[in-house]
Formats: C-alpha cells, sequence, structure tokens
C-alpha cells in the first residue's frame, strides 16, 4: 500500500465548471466523490491521478426528492448512508434502503455516495440490483449535453461504463412503482457485514389478490455476470403466475441458468449459480410474504439463511 | 502547490498548509502529533482511523487533507469532558473493552456516534454499528457490555440534570 503522490484537487460548485475543468486540464484527471474507491485505488492499484476534481462542492448533485408524480429522483453525490437512513426511502422502497445498509460500515456509508457506486461499476455492488428491479435511469452530464438511460445500459463490463472523460453521473431517477410494489435485495455473503456479495438477488413484485397473481414483476442479480443484470427469462417465466413455492423455486432455477457466473477467490461459478437458484427462490417468496413494512437488521439476517 | 485548511479541530479553530495529497489521517498524527487515531489497515476495513468530520464518523485514512476546508473535525483526544474521561472511556476501562488499545479510539467514537443517535440501543444495534471496527483481542463482548454500560450511565446523568 503506498500513500497518494502529489496532485492538484479543484473544487467547482457547478457541473458546467466540473466539466470545464477536466477539459482545461487534459489527461490523468478523475472525479471525486466520497473517495472511498478512488483513494484505495490510489493506495492499493497503482493509480496516480495529477489532478483530482472534487464533485463535492456541487449542490445540484445532493439530495433526494420525490416529484408529484411519484418519481422519485436521488443525487448521485447522495451518500449510502443518507439513502439508507432517508424516511422518504425507507417508506416507498424500504428494500433500496436495506441493499445501502449492506455496503461496507457505517463510516464507509458516510461517504461512499451511490453514484460513485454505480460510476465504480463493480458487478457485485449492492444497490445496483435494487435500482435495476426498480427500473432505475441515469442522468449523465458532459462536454456533450445531458443524457438519461436505463441503468441497464449504463453498465457495460466490470468497472465500465458508457461515460467518456469528463462526463458525470448526476443523478438516479426512479419512476413512479407500480401499485402496491414490494421487493426484497438479498446479500449472500459469509460475513454479516464488511463484505462483498458473492450473489446478490433482488426482486420486486406487484401481486394480485390472495391467489399472489404477478402483475408486475422484475429480477436483478449482481455478482453472477460481468454487470449486474435482469434476469428476464425468469421475469417473463413469472408474470401472470400465480406465485406458489413451487412457482418460485422454478423461477430462481430459470434465473439460475441465465446467470453467468465466474469462479474467482470469493466462490466457484458452480457455487454461484446454485446460490443464485436458492436466493431468487427465497427473495420471491419473502416478498410475497412481507407487508410492505421495514424489515429490521436482525430479521433480515435470519431469512437469508 | 500547498491548500490553505481553515478547519476546527477538537473545538479549536487552526488554519493548516498542507499539500492537498496528505491523508487526513496523516495530517493528525504526523502533522499536528494527534496520535489517538490510529491506521490498522488503511483501506477503510478496520475502523482504527475513526473520526468525526462535520458531525459524523468517518475512515480518516481515506480523505484527503484538499478535501477538508471549513471542516469540523473531532477526534478521540476530543472525547473528553475537560480533564474528565467520557462515561463511555470509563465504561471501557471498567468492563475490560480494552485489551491491546490499537482498536480502542475508532471502537470509543463509534460508540459515542452511535449513543448520540440511539441513547438506548439494543445488543444487535450496537454491534451493527461497531461493524466497521475490528478488534482482535476482546472477541466484542466486554466491547458490547461497555457500550451498553455506558449508555445505561449516559441516560442516568441526562436525568439528573432534567
Amino acid at each position: 500500500m503506498k500513500r497518494p503522490e502529489p496532485l492538484e484537487i479543484f473544487q467547482p460548485t457547478s457541473v458546467r465548471e466540473a466539466s470545464d475543468i477536466f477539459r482545461r486540464n487534459g489527461p490523468g484527471g478523475f472525479f471525486l466523490a466520497g473517495g472511498t474507491d478512488l483513494v484505495i485505488a490510489i493506495k492499493e492499484k497503482g493509480l496516480v491521478p495529477r489532478y483530482v476534481v472534487d464533485l463535492k462542492r456541487i449542490p445540484s448533485l445532493s439530495g433526494i426528492r420525490e416529484n408529484l408524480d411519484g418519481t422519485l429522483v436521488i443525487g448521485a453525490l447522495t451518500t449510502m448512508r443518507e439513502v439508507e437512513t432517508s424516511p422518504l426511502v425507507r417508506k416507498k422502497y424500504p428494500f433500496l434502503a436495506q441493499s445501502a445498509a449492506e455496503v461496507g460500515s457505517i463510516q464507509i456509508r458516510n461517504r461512499a455516495t451511490i453514484g460513485g457506486n454505480m460510476a465504480n461499476a463493480t458487478p457485485s455492488a449492492d444497490v445496483a440490483p435494487a435500482l435495476l428491479v426498480l427500473d432505475a435511469r441515469v442522468g449523465i452530464s458532459g462536454p456533450g449535453g445531458e443524457n438519461v438511460l436505463p441503468l441497464e445500459e449504463f453498465f457495460v463490463g466490470p468497472g465500465k461504463t458508457v461515460m467518456r472523460q469528463g462526463e458525470i453521473l448526476t443523478e438516479l431517477i426512479l419512476p413512479p412503482p407500480p401499485a402496491g410494489l414490494r421487493g426484497e435485495y438479498i446479500k449472500f455473503s459469509p460475513r454479516e457485514m464488511m463484505d462483498l456479495a458473492y450473489v446478490g438477488v433482488a426482486v420486486s413484485l406487484a401481486l394480485e389478490g390472495k391467489e399472489k397473481r404477478c402483475r408486475h414483476v422484475r429480477i436483478a442479480l449482481g455478482a453472477v455476470s460481468p454487470t449486474p443484470m435482469r434476469a428476464r427469462k425468469a421475469e417473463a417465466f413469472l408474470l401472470d403466475q400465480m406465485l406458489s413455492e413451487k412457482i418460485a423455486e422454478r423461477a430462481g432455477e430459470e434465473a439460475s441458468r441465465e446467470c453467468k457466473p465466474i469462479s474467482d477467490v470469493r466462490s466457484s461459478a458452480e457455487y454461484r449459480r446454485e446460490m443464485v437458484r436458492v436466493n431468487t427462490k427465497r427473495a420471491l417468496l419473502n416478498t410475497a410474504a412481507n407487508g410492505s413494512g421495514q424489515v429490521s437488521w436482525l430479521e433480515r439476517r435470519e431469512r437469508r439463511y | 502547490m500547498k491548500k490553505k485548511n481553515e478547519i476546527t479541530l477538537n473545538g479549536k479553530s487552526i488554519t493548516l498548509d498542507v499539500p492537498p495529497h496528505r491523508l487526513l489521517l496523516d495530517l493528525l498524527r504526523d502533522e499536528i502529533g494527534l496520535t489517538g487515531t490510529k491506521e490498522g489497515c488503511g483501506t477503510g476495513d478496520c475502523g482504527a482511523c475513526t473520526v468525526f468530520l462535520n458531525g459524523k464518523p468517518v475512515n480518516s485514512c481515506l480523505i484527503l487533507s484538499g478535501e477538508l476546508d471549513g471542516a469540523e473535525i473531532v477526534t478521540i483526544e476530543g472525547l473528553k469532558i475537560g480533564p474528565e474521561l467520557h462515561p463511555i472511556q470509563r465504561a471501557f476501562i471498567q468492563d475490560g473493552g480494552a485489551q491491546c488499545g490499537y482498536c480502542t479510539p475508532g471502537m470509543l467514537m463509534m460508540s459515542k456516534a452511535l449513543l448520540d443517535e440511539n441513547p438506548n440501543p439494543t445488543e444487535e444495534e450496537i454491534r451493527f454499528a461497531l461493524s466497521g471496527n475490528l478488534c482482535r483481542c476482546t472477541g466484542y463482548v466486554k466491547i458490547v457490555q461497555a457500550v451498553q454500560d455506558a449508555a445505561a450511565e449516559l441516560r442516568r446523568l441526562g436525568a439528573g440534570t432534567s
């Protein structure tokens, strides 16, 4: 591990100014949000920025707000801790708040930002599957102007996004949910905290009637493909089905077939595939059984195993 | 390329003149001489470097000095109340919550952050709050007990002043 080498830090107060700094200073510049990825990359992965553009003084990049139509907009520089504790997020999408709570420690979450996490594009990022099952879109701002695209299209590979030099992820946009939407995120990892997901499964469902017919279904997987992914075949299988244990089990099998896990230091591909099968079924059944209320941390732990 | 930093450190205003690339942890320990904050891992995994930044507990090993202008920082040295140990510190001593002491400053800071927000935490809540603070000596049992006893003492003191 090495200490950072001398570098220059700029602290713009607008997105425009931030982009201009990149244009003027040329290569060797990196955006700094919470620093929990960038500073580690400097210390452990040989990154040597010539300059760093600190985005934390740009007011428009922070904050969580709900529009009149029910759209939720989360500024990119919102910290994980803010997402975790936001009364708005906890009420509207409790499993999104919970997925943010799975990241690192409170100390990390007080600095790590949701936008920085997405821009880092780790396949196992915990909030990504939750955002995917909420049909999240990302707002990007850059020299070429502004753009909005689905989060699913934002990731292109491990650690890689569509963003070009000088472009900034400005916000996450969650469209109004279908009535009665509920969901769950399961982080499958051996440690209770401070771990990366070996497998991540998020589901969101709108179920109708006592027979629990799936009128809306989304399933997203983390850590089992080059990018966080939707399990579309499993979704298609489930749509309009009655969510029984048997059906949930078959959906799990479908999801397990469509993921593309690798073997690495944490886990074998075969085990990950099997855990997708198990945890997809579990997440579906948990969601169907729950009210829409908050689940305590302890309950979350128990329900995983 | 030095950057002027006006910060408040343990209640005192100071102007720092340091290169922006210096880590906050090194600034505290090497430039200012406050060695209570420890480096356990350097990667934000162990919590030994925990300080309060603008009221929030963070890992000082991952913060660059150049980000600090205007910041309010509290370190373990700022936990005492005048000449007196903070009740959390007394509880750790009384209950055997510290062995080698290396994780202890971080544990105390994080415990304070928890009790400031939640004066009556359950054991689960204590363990959740301390998830980012690793201890290789104690097995955490006495640490949790110390936080519970400190919480009770703080509630008792709070009741006494109303």
